[in-house]
């Protein structure tokens, strides 16, 4: 029996419509073999949209349905739930990309991404033609969180998940909890000491009966996938075993040690904020002329960044140390004041009334510094708004850098198969909506290991990187991806590449009865493991590894039918 | 349903970003959740936007699939063109009064085809597309609106008003207009409330000195997300007020309102960032269009933001001055608006002629703050925020027990932040109904 395809093809406002024209590309989907239907939609993705792909899977009984559009990436999902709730087995779904594809990287060229356009939709069809129904993966959820990292943002989601009631494993390579925040004297904006905020957290995670904190403990590896991770653990050469279902990762970030610069290493009296906190936790004696230099090593060109709270950490030890000492000469020399929000702008405000001196100098212009005997003695800096040199006396320059990278990023990034962005720092899934999430399932961040980031923001970020973890405990299930790796055991060769290549491990030998009275050994692919990269089916010699969804057959469609058809 | 089961359940009120992630999240968790709306569709303030900063996705092209996540979500049951009247109770057990608004249309028989709109013959101004044009007295509030079902508003409607008309329910295929249908009042059992009221931009017209409402060409960055949109009033291309022309040079003038104590002495958090957004898209959209941003402290302190400010500067032809224009005066011909500022970095004082000025107006707490914290009980800050006492540790906590906040109705933040926010709510909620059944 013939197949009946369906095409929608989105308008996406201008987006698309813009550039590629969509009523000739309807049109020429209509040609196409087995099409029973075409049609343009101003938006695909509209609840409009979307019922009339439903109407038409029932009006014109469709058994394969093909969107082009936006991209996969964000939309494929929606779409194939959407042919589900037509009656339609999602998986005899293919989506076109013909935004990216067309209209977004041939915005000059409107004939052209029209004729690309048509040449996508055509493959398209080629392909969904050959698709088979598919049956979602289920498998069940182990009700326990790793916590991978004892700071601020890690101790929050850990007492958040354990109030929810699931178990959970704090683990922390240092001998004790608290992170960064347990070198900060006080903290912003209610200039509280950082202990009466840390202790009480710190007492709760250690005496809830659901966590349990693994102190001075490696991370050697992780494997599985989400609902069903095994954790390896060393701890003074012992290795430990931990399963969970999901992940926090929450790692945190380094101080910036600004060597070389501004007298840095050079002069006693030149230190970082996190420094002199350390130091001079509540004995600022004799500090009458401090000058504080801010963008240290942030918002330059081999690090681009900004900093976001170092403004508020600068000014928060230029008010303790004004409180202590009125009389004393507090200048900080910057270069945008970074005080978003409400709190953060009357902060500023309340540093400037006690009379602390803010001057704006110009990368171009940077501070210099004279000293003598291992102590700076006077700064010398271009008043931007005078428009001239200003000296000042000193007896602390205080140097207000970035946080950066923690070292062991790249390795757990490696380990965990998760992204690092450009700056060091974990990339998550999407930076407008997905904040804390990472493209792998089961695996959330919070705090500073995805950007520098203030204490409430880190609690907020335990908080959200919680909830993330505890959905799929709380479902008790998830769905995995139909889209798979198979071997035909009768044309395995057995020579072991796909085992090695698979970075998820989801491949193993299993016995196979061949012809009668042979037992050999196969490659066998775990399905709930793999996560359809297609590594093993690149790698096969003997073509016994399929990929669902993208099998030879279907690609090959595609492949024929760009070479040996033209749209135009 | 048992009694105790219904508790388990959690009052969403606002459908913007914030809102909308907590109730997805909450739902996720196993958790019924009621997400009331007053506006006819989910999507809040971000529905209005054009692009989003720092990766210039389309806004629309990621609310929409989170819209119709929620829409769809067998835990989430939305209430939309309605509002809550009282909450009575406590954590654990409160009772929550809901007005769901009469549509005037039965949204079981809509079918979203727009047949009364084209007919009907009253025009209204729409405040979705920031008043830039008319929408009709049965509408829908915007074209990806969730639920799709269109609304007539009544205080424009000629059949409500007692005048002769009825040409919609005449048209109308599905039957499903209905000029007698009545307020509903729904009595919810929660256990918990979020709050996600989001902002309203602030009226510029009382800074006089910029000119807003007198000199044509001088229009709110708000307006200027709606024209830039291709879903805008104006399909996406930029045209001067006064002469429908293409600008070719525009100014962005920043703080309007905000960092300013005449005003409102906090800083908006966003402004900067989308202001040099808004100035990109124009330039993607005319490249000889160049623009000049005048600002106080460029404030770019999120992920990627830095480099989007370099992005801007070097490859859109955007210019940054730091100054706080004093003035704006038109030229009498041209319609032309003039700026002027003083320079601080090259320290000079000069008046620059544009061909349109954008201002990036203040944004508050949205005016439906003060009547929901009367209900509600929970008390509101200075400026009409949602006050979070413990804020530094607790970024969730009202003033009362069972009741949380999320996103800018508590403080000025970008998307990012309201929907981490938003996402860390849901697990205080979850925490607080941990031990109910």
């Amino acid at each position: 029996m013939a197949l009946r395809i369906g095409v929608f093809i989105c308008h996406c406002g201008t987006n698309i419509g813009g550039i590629v024209d969509v009523p000739a590309v309807v049109a020429y989907a209509r040609t196409l073999p087995n099409v029973v239907c075409a049609e343009g939609n101003l938006y695909t993705c509209s609840e409009d949209g979307l019922s009339s792909i439903r109407d038409m899977i029932k009006e014109h009984d469709l058994d394969r349905v093909v969107v082009a559009s936006c991209t996969p990436r964000t939309h494929e999902p929606l779409f194939k739930k959407n042919c589900e709730s037509g009656g339609l087995n999602k998986y005899l779904f293919e989506f076109v990309n013909i935004r990216e594809h067309c209209s977004w990287v041939h915005m000059d060229t409107h004939d052209g991404a029209t004729v690309k356009a048509k040449d996508l939709v055509r493959m398209g069809v080629a392909k969904v033609s050959l698709l088979t129904p598919q049956e979602d993966l289920a498998t069940d959820v182990i009700r326990s969180s790793l916590v991978i990292g004892g700071g601020i943002s890690g101790l929050t989601a850990a007492l958040s998940l354990a109030n929810q009631g699931y178990q959970v494993e704090l683990i922390e390579k240092e001998d004790r909890l608290g992170g960064l925040l347990r070198d900060v004297n006080r903290v912003f904006p209610t200039n509280d000491l950082s202990k009466e905020l840390l202790d009480p957290l710190i007492h709760a995670v250690l005496n809830h009966k659901k966590i349990t904190a693994h102190l001075g403990v490696e991370l050697a590896d992780v494997k599985g996938f989400v609902g069903n991770f095994s954790v390896s653990l060393t701890k003074n050469g012992t290795a430990e075993e931990l399963k969970v279902g999901t992940i926090v990762l929450s790692t945190g970030a380094r101080e910036l040690k600004p060597e070389g610069m501004f007298g840095y290493g050079r002069f006693d009296n030149v230190m970082t904020q996190l420094e002199f906190e350390r130091k001079f936790r509540s004995d600022t004696h004799g500090l009458n002329r401090v000058v504080m230099i801010n963008c240290v090593g942030a918002r330059v060109e081999e690090r681009t960044y900004c900093g976001r709270f170092c403004c508020i950490t600068g000014m928060k030890n230029a008010i303790l140390l004004k409180e202590e000492n009125p009389q004393a000469e507090i200048h900080i020399l910057h270069r945008d004041i970074m005080a978003c929000g409400k709190v953060f702008e009357d902060y500023y405000r309340r540093a400037l009334q006690m009379g602390i001196k803010f001057i704006r100098y110009s990368v171009d212009f940077p501070p210099e510094i004279v000293g003598s005997d291992n102590m700076a003695r006077r700064v010398t800096v271009h008043h931007e708004l005078m428009g001239r040199d200003v000296q000042m006396d000193v007896d602390m320059v205080l140097l207000t850098t970035p946080l950066v990278p923690g070292e062991d990023n790249q390795g757990l990034s490696r380990m965990m198969r998760i992204p690092v962005g450009n700056e060091g720092y974990f990339l998550e899934a999407h930076q407008k909506l997905r904040p804390v999430e990472f493209p792998s399932d089961g695996i959330f961040v919070a705090g500073c290991a995805r950007y520098p980031t203030e204490i409430t923001e880190c609690i907020a970020q335990g908080y959200a990187a919680a909830a993330k973890a505890a959905a799929p405990m709380a479902q008790g299930r998830v769905i995995s991806d139909a889209f798979t790796s198979e071997v035909d055991p009768s044309g395995c060769s057995a020579c072991g590449r796909c085992i090695d290549v698979c970075p998820f491990g989801a491949i193993d030998w299993n016995e196979f009865n061949g012809s009668p009275g042979e037992t050999r050994r196969a490659a066998t692919v775990n399905a709930t493991e793999c996560k359809g990269c297609g590594l093993c089916v690149a790698s096969c010699l003997s073509g016994a590894l399929q990929m669902r969804g993208f099998t030879d057959e279907q690609i090959l469609a595609m492949v024929n039918t760009t070479v040996l058809t033209a749209a135009h | 349903m048992t009694a105790a089961l219904t508790r388990k359940a959690v009052l969403v009120i606002g459908g913007g970003i914030a809102g909308i992630q907590a109730s997805i999240d909450l739902a996720n968790m196993g958790i019924k959740v009621f997400l009331v709306e007053k506006k006819p569709s989910i999507g809040g303030r971000m529905a209005q936007l054009d692009k989003t900063f720092p990766t210039n996705d389309c806004a629309m092209c990621i609310l929409a699939p989170k819209m119709i996540e929620c829409a769809n979500h067998e835990n989430i049951e939305l209430l939309t063109y309605s509002e809550l009247d009282e909450l009575e109770g406590e954590v654990g057990g409160f009772e929550a009064k809901i007005v769901r608004k009469a549509r005037f249309i039965e949204d079981d028989k809509c079918v979203g085809c727009g047949d009364c709109a084209e007919k009907c013959p009253t025009r209204v101004v729409d405040t979705f597309n920031a008043g830039l044009d008319q929408r009709k007295a049965v509408y829908k509030y915007f074209p990806q609106a969730v639920p799709s079902t269109y609304v007539i508003d009544p205080d424009h409607c000629r059949t409500i008003l007692g005048k002769k008309c009825g040409v919609c329910e005449k048209i109308c295929k599905a039957k499903a207009v209905n000029y007698s249908q009545k307020d509903q009042v729904l009595t919810i059992p929660v256990g918990a409330v979020i709050l996600a009221t989001g902002f309203d931009p602030y009226d510029v017209a009382p800074l006089t000195e910029y000119g807003w409402g007198r000199i044509k060409n001088v229009i709110t960055a708000l307006q200027f997300e709606r024209m830039i949109c291709a879903s805008g009033p104006t399909n996406g291309h930029l045209r001067r007020p006064s002469d429908d022309q293409e600008p070719e040079r525009l100014a962005f003038i920043q703080c309007v309102g905000s960092r300013d104590i005449r005003h409102k002495r906090y800083c908006s958090a966003v402004c900067c960032m989308h202001a040099t957004k808004e100035a990109m898209l124009a330039h993607e959209h005319y490249p000889r269009l160049t623009s000049t941003l005048f600002y106080m402290d460029m404030r770019a302190v999120g992920k990627g933001f830095q480099d989007y400010i370099r992005r801007a500067r070097d490859e859109y032809a955007v210019e940054y001055i730091r100054a706080r224009p004093g003035r704006i005066t038109e030229k009498e011909e041209s319609q032309n608006p003039v700026v002027r500022y003083e320079d601080t970095v090259k320290r000079e004082f000069a008046a620059r002629e544009f061909d349109m000025v954008i201002l990036s107006q203040a944004l508050i707490p949205s005016e439906s703050n003060v009547s929901i914290a009367g209900k509600l009980g929970v008390d509101l800050d200075e400026f009409g925020f949602i006050s979070a006492p413990e804020e530094l540790i607790n970024p969730f906590g009202t003033s009362r027990e069972g009741v949380f906040g999320c996103g800018f109705c508590q403080s000025p933040m970008d998307v990012p932040d309201a929907v981490v926010r938003a996402s860390g709510s849901a697990s205080k909620v979850a925490e607080a109904l941990a031990g109910v059944v």
